[in-house]
C-alpha cells in the first residue's frame, strides 16, 4: 500500500515537473484549480483524515497565486489535490485494512 | 490531464493489490478480554527478559543501558518542579472555595488508575484531563490548555499519588462503551498521514527500534507513566500533547485535544495495559 501512495507522490512530482512547459495559466485556471483542491482537502477534513503537506501545498499555492505567478498557483494546486485525494483514499481503504495489523 | 491519469493507474494498481490480498475477516465481534490477553502475550513474547510492570517505562524499558539511564534520572527527577507545581495548585481553593478534591471520588488521591471511565450519562469516555477542566468549568474557572504545562502539572500530581496502582480500566455493560473502545482500537491501528503509519506502525511494530535520536516506546503501558517530561521538549507533555505530536510527525493533521477520537484511543489504549502499575510522572531522554 506505501509502495502504492508512493507511486501517486512520484508520478505527481514528476508531472508537476513537466507541468511548467504547458501553455501559461491565468488566474481563472488557479482559482478552479484552488476551489478543487479545498474541496477535496474538506472531503479528507470529513473523513478525519487530512495530511499537513496538503495544507502546505495549498498555501503555497495561495502564496504564488497572491503574487500573480499562475503557473506555479496552478502547478501547486493540482499537487494539493493529488495530496488531498490520496489522504481520501488511504481513509476509505483503512476503514477495513486496520483489521490487518491488529495483535491477535 | 495526464496527472490524473497517473493517479488513476496508481490507485488502479493498489486496488489490485488489495484484492490479491483475499477478502477480509469476517465480521469480528468485540471482546476486549481477549484482545488484553492477545496484547500483553504479544509483548511478553517479545521481550521475554522485561517483567509485566517494566513495560511502564517507556523507551527504557528496551535495554540495560537506557534502564540505568532511567535509574539514574529518578535520583533528581526532571519533573519535580512540575509535580510540586501540581500538588500547590491541586490544594489551593478556586475563587468558590472549592477545590479539586470537591469534583473527585476519594478527593482525587489515588485514583488515576480508573481514568479514562466511560460515562454512562453522557455516553462517552471521560479522561483525566477532561474531567479536570470540567471540574475548573463547574467551579467558574476557566479551561486549562490540554498540552501546557498547568494540565501536566495537575496530572503529574494525581499520576504521584497513584504510584504503583495496577491501571483497571472498566468497560461496563453497555454497547456505546463497547463501542468506544472499539473505536479507539480502530483509531490505534488505521494508518493515517502522508508516511501512511498507524499508531501500531511504530509501537508496535518497531518497539525498542530508533526512529532518528529517539527509541520507541511499546504501546503496552505507554500511557501508565503519563504526564512525561521530555528533554527534547524541555519541559512536561500530556497525553494529548503526545497525541497530537505522534500524528503530526507523519504529516497528519491532528484532531484537537480531547475530541471523540483521542477520548477513545486512551480507553482502548489504557484497557489493554490493566494490570500493569501506574508510574507517571515520568521523565524521558
Ligand atoms: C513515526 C512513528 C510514530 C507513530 C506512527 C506514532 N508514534 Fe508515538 N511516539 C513516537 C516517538 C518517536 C515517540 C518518543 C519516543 C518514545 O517514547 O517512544 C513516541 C512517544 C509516544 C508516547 C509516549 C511514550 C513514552 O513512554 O514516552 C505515546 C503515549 C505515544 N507515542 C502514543 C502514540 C499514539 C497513540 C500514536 C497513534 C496516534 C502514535 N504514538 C504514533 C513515534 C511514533
Amino acid at each position: 500500500m506505501s509502495g502504492a501512495i508512493r507511486a501517486i507522490f512520484a508520478a505527481s512530482a514528476l508531472l508537476l515537473a513537466t507541468a511548467s512547459t504547458a501553455l501559461a495559466a491565468s488566474e481563472a485556471d488557479y482559482k478552479a484549480a484552488y476551489a478543487a483542491a479545498e474541496a477535496a482537502n474538506k472531503e479528507a477534513g470529513a473523513l478525519r483524515n487530512q495530511w499537513t503537506t496538503t495544507a502546505s501545498t495549498l498555501s503555497a499555492a495561495k502564496k504564488a497565486g497572491d503574487a500573480g505567478d499562475f503557473d506555479t498557483a496552478v502547478a501547486q494546486a493540482k499537487e494539493a489535490e493529488a495530496l488531498a485525494k490520496a489522504s481520501i483514499f488511504q481513509a476509505t481503504s483503512e476503514k477495513e485494512r486496520w483489521k490487518d495489523m491488529e495483535v491477535r | 490531464m495526464t496527472r490524473r491519469l497517473a493517479i488513476r493507474a496508481a490507485i488502479a494498481t493498489f486496488a489490485l493489490g488489495m484484492l490479491a490480498c483475499g477478502p477480509a475477516r469476517a465480521a469480528d465481534s468485540v471482546d476486549p478480554a481477549a484482545d488484553k490477553a492477545a496484547f500483553q502475550k504479544f509483548f511478553t513474547s517479545k521481550f521475554p527478559k522485561l517483567k509485566l510492570e517494566d513495560f511502564v517505562n517507556g523507551p527504557y524499558s528496551m535495554n540495560e543501558d537506557l534502564h540505568k539511564q532511567w535509574e539514574e534520572k529518578e535520583q533528581f527527577p526532571p519533573y519535580e518542579f512540575s509535580l510540586e507545581a501540581g500538588k500547590e495548585m491541586f490544594t489551593t481553593p478556586f475563587k468558590n472555595g472549592k477545590t479539586y478534591a470537591d469534583c473527585f471520588p476519594n478527593k482525587g488521591i489515588g485514583i488515576r488508575q480508573n481514568y479514562p471511565y466511560f460515562d454512562e450519562k453522557e455516553g462517552k469516555v471521560v479522561t483525566l484531563e477532561l474531567a479536570l477542566n470540567r471540574c475548573r468549568e463547574a467551579n467558574g474557572e476557566a479551561p486549562f490548555s490540554y498540552v501546557k504545562d498547568d494540565m501536566a502539572a495537575l496530572t503529574a500530581y494525581m499520576a504521584f499519588t497513584s504510584r504503583g496502582k495496577p491501571m483497571d480500566i472498566q468497560i461496563p455493560n453497555d454497547p456505546r462503551a463497547l463501542q468506544a473502545y472499539q473505536k479507539g482500537k480502530e483509531y490505534f491501528y488505521t494508518r493515517r498521514g502522508q508516511l501512511n503509519f498507524s499508531c501500531a506502525t511504530c509501537h508496535i511494530q518497531s518497539p525498542g527500534e530508533r526512529i532518528r535520536a529517539e527509541v520507541l516506546a511499546p504501546a503496552l503501558g505507554i500511557l501508565n507513566a503519563m504526564p512525561i517530561y521530555r528533554s527534547e521538549w524541555s519541559g512536561m507533555g500530556t497525553t494529548s500533547r503526545r497525541f497530537t505530536t505522534c500524528n503530526s510527525q507523519i504529516r497528519g493533521v491532528p484532531l484537537n485535544p480531547q475530541d471523540d477520537e483521542y477520548r477513545n484511543l486512551e480507553y482502548y489504549l489504557s484497557y489493554v495495559s490493566n494490570g500493569l502499575p501506574i508510574s507517571g510522572p515520568g521523565a524521558r531522554p
